[in-house]
């Protein structure tokens, strides 16, 4: 008997779980369409999240009743998202060669360039290796942290180690910037190549280590709308607006307060 | 065994309605896996999974699962013992608490780990003066998973400990036998079933780990860049050899259940 009710209350918990969740995502919709609320979703690189939020927050400021989603991810994985009919009306992303995918799908219109970033090494509060310079990388007893290849940030460490002649024998690639920041300010690895605005977002956790050999890879981020099958014009227009506040002089500003610089 | 499973279909039955649902979530898992099938590009199938990268992956994976499948075992056994023979006070606790790696996001426990073998990490300086560097390396990846794994291993004994009963242990050791000689003669024959199922689902929890090595573990091929590990990674540069090698990881774990499956039959 004593089983039979713990059995019942946890179907009827199930259920009641289910239903919640049908409840919650129809009520969203409810709401938007009750309030006369638009929702613009953009989708961003993982290095664009801070002032991206800063972006959105303006741009809900000047457009009343919008709501701007914003969904942060690799690079690689905005791609596969949108390839994959992710409801993206917005598309920034963190290179080039990525974005090239989505217009050689022909998922995206025109994409413009609105910011660069350059490669930085990040290292522990007080720099415990003493790491001065790109080619102190190389000492073996420096345990450094690099992106993987395939991923942007690791192609442009592989550009930056073959124009300066050398051989970096890391002790880890990460997936991502981010992981490659979390070694360093866990103190696990005495050193990391990340982007300038990963140091600047990162505040105290990390110092960073400027050197010249960065100008031989730069990354340029291009950001490009979505055009929606339906012919939705309003969305388009508003998906339009969105990129013309990030390439405008107050764009920029903040992009360059996050530590981008102009493309 | 045999005889419970005729009498349920025999005199019982099942309610048809419950076959509806239990043929939905048949589908919910295979379906998956069917369409993941559909994407291989078989053309290429055999070059993508026997790439450098590839079988540097699969080879590090079945190592590093088979040592913390032997390390879930080491502790793992005396773990169950004492939860399902033993009272002290707290035991419900120590019960609960052995639990929560399988609760716990992998990345947490990836996370908890960073702060206890770390580097800068509770037992990780202690660890550092002793010459014994844990982080980015093999064993680090087979820490990540004997944490994840283990809980999966004591379950699964203390569960056939609790249900074979101490009957027999009372009788070998009123007989005489000392409690070591109990435990390898009478209590661990009786509940190997139990004991070999616990270690599958140890290696394959193993095999599947991801979360806890990419946070604490890092990612370098062939030290510790195993086939999960390697399977995100492929899917930035080339979809075909992720979909291939998540095939690949899919046989491997199929083949290590019907082995056990297989084991366990006469039983």
């Amino acid at each position: 008997m004593g089983k039979h009710v713990a059995a019942a209350g946890l179907a009827a918990l199930a259920v009641a779980a289910l239903a919640g969740c049908g409840t919650q995502a129809g009520g969203a919709e409810g709401g938007d369409a009750s309030e006369g609320t638009t929702t613009l979703t953009v989708f961003a690189a993982a290095s664009l999240k801070g002032s991206f939020e800063d972006l959105a927050g303006q741009f809900e400021a000047a457009h009343d009743g919008v709501d701007v989603q914003l969904s942060f991810a690799g690079s690689s994985d905005l791609v596969a998202q949108v390839q994959q009919g992710a409801p993206a009306d917005v598309v920034a992303s963190a290179d080039t060669a990525t974005m090239d995918k989505l217009v050689a799908d022909d998922l995206v219109a025109a994409p413009q360039d609105f910011a660069t970033n350059t490669l930085e090494i990040a290292v522990p509060p007080g720099n415990p290796a003493g790491v001065e310079t790109l080619a102190d990388l190389a000492d073996p007893d420096v345990a450094l942290v690099l992106c993987a290849p395939a991923v942007p940030c690791g192609a442009a460490s592989a550009e930056v180690e073959e124009a300066a002649g050398l051989d970096l024998r890391p002790v880890s690639e990460e997936q991502s910037v981010t992981d490659v920041l979390g070694k360093v300010i866990a103190g696990e690895a005495d050193a990391g190549l990340v982007y300038v605005t990963d140091v600047a977002a990162a505040g105290d956790d990390v110092e960073g280590v400027e050197f010249p050999e960065s100008a031989d890879a730069v990354n340029t981020y291009p950001i490009a709308t979505v055009p929606h099958e339906a012919a939705d014009a309003t969305q388009d227009d508003l998906a339009r607006e969105f990129v013309d506040l990030v390439l405008s002089d107050d764009g920029q500003q903040t992009l360059a307060g996050f530590g981008f610089a102009a493309p | 065994m045999t005889r419970t499973e005729q009498r349920t279909e025999t005199a019982v039955g099942l309610p048809r309605w419950a076959f509806v649902p239990a043929a939905v979530g048949g589908l919910f898992v295979v379906l998956p896996l069917v369409a993941m099938a559909t994407r291989v590009d078989w053309s290429s199938y055999w070059s993508l999974v026997t790439s450098e990268s590839a079988r540097a992956a699969l080879v590090l994976s079945l190592q590093t699962s088979a040592a913390s499948t032997a390390a879930c075992l080491v502790l793992g056994v005396p773990m169950a013992l004492v939860l399902a023979r033993s009272r002290f006070p707290g035991i419900d606790l120590a019960r609960s608490l052995v639990m929560v790696p399988l609760v716990l996001p992998p990345v947490v426990g990836g996370i908890a780990l960073l702060y206890t073998f770390g580097r800068r990490g509770l037992l990780g300086e202690t660890l550092q003066v002793a010459g014994v560097q844990i982080a980015f390396s093999t064993a680090a990846v087979v820490l990540a998973q004997t944490f994840v794994a283990l809980p999966f291993l004591v379950t699964s004994l203390e569960g056939a400990l609790r249900t074979a009963g101490a009957r027999y242990e009372v009788v070998a050791a009123s007989l005489g036998a000392r409690p070591t000689t109990v435990l390898r003669r009478v209590t661990l024959p009786l509940v190997w079933p139990g004991l070999l199922s616990g270690a599958v689902l140890s290696f394959a929890r193993a095999l599947g780990e991801f979360g806890a090595t990419i946070t604490f573990a890092g990612s370098l091929q062939g030290v510790t860049r195993t086939l999960p590990l390697e399977i995100y990674l492929q899917r930035e540069t080339d979809p075909d050899a992720a979909v291939a090698l998540s095939l690949l990881l899919v046989v491997v774990a199929v083949l290590v259940i019907a082995a056990t499956r297989r084991g366990r039959s006469p039983l």
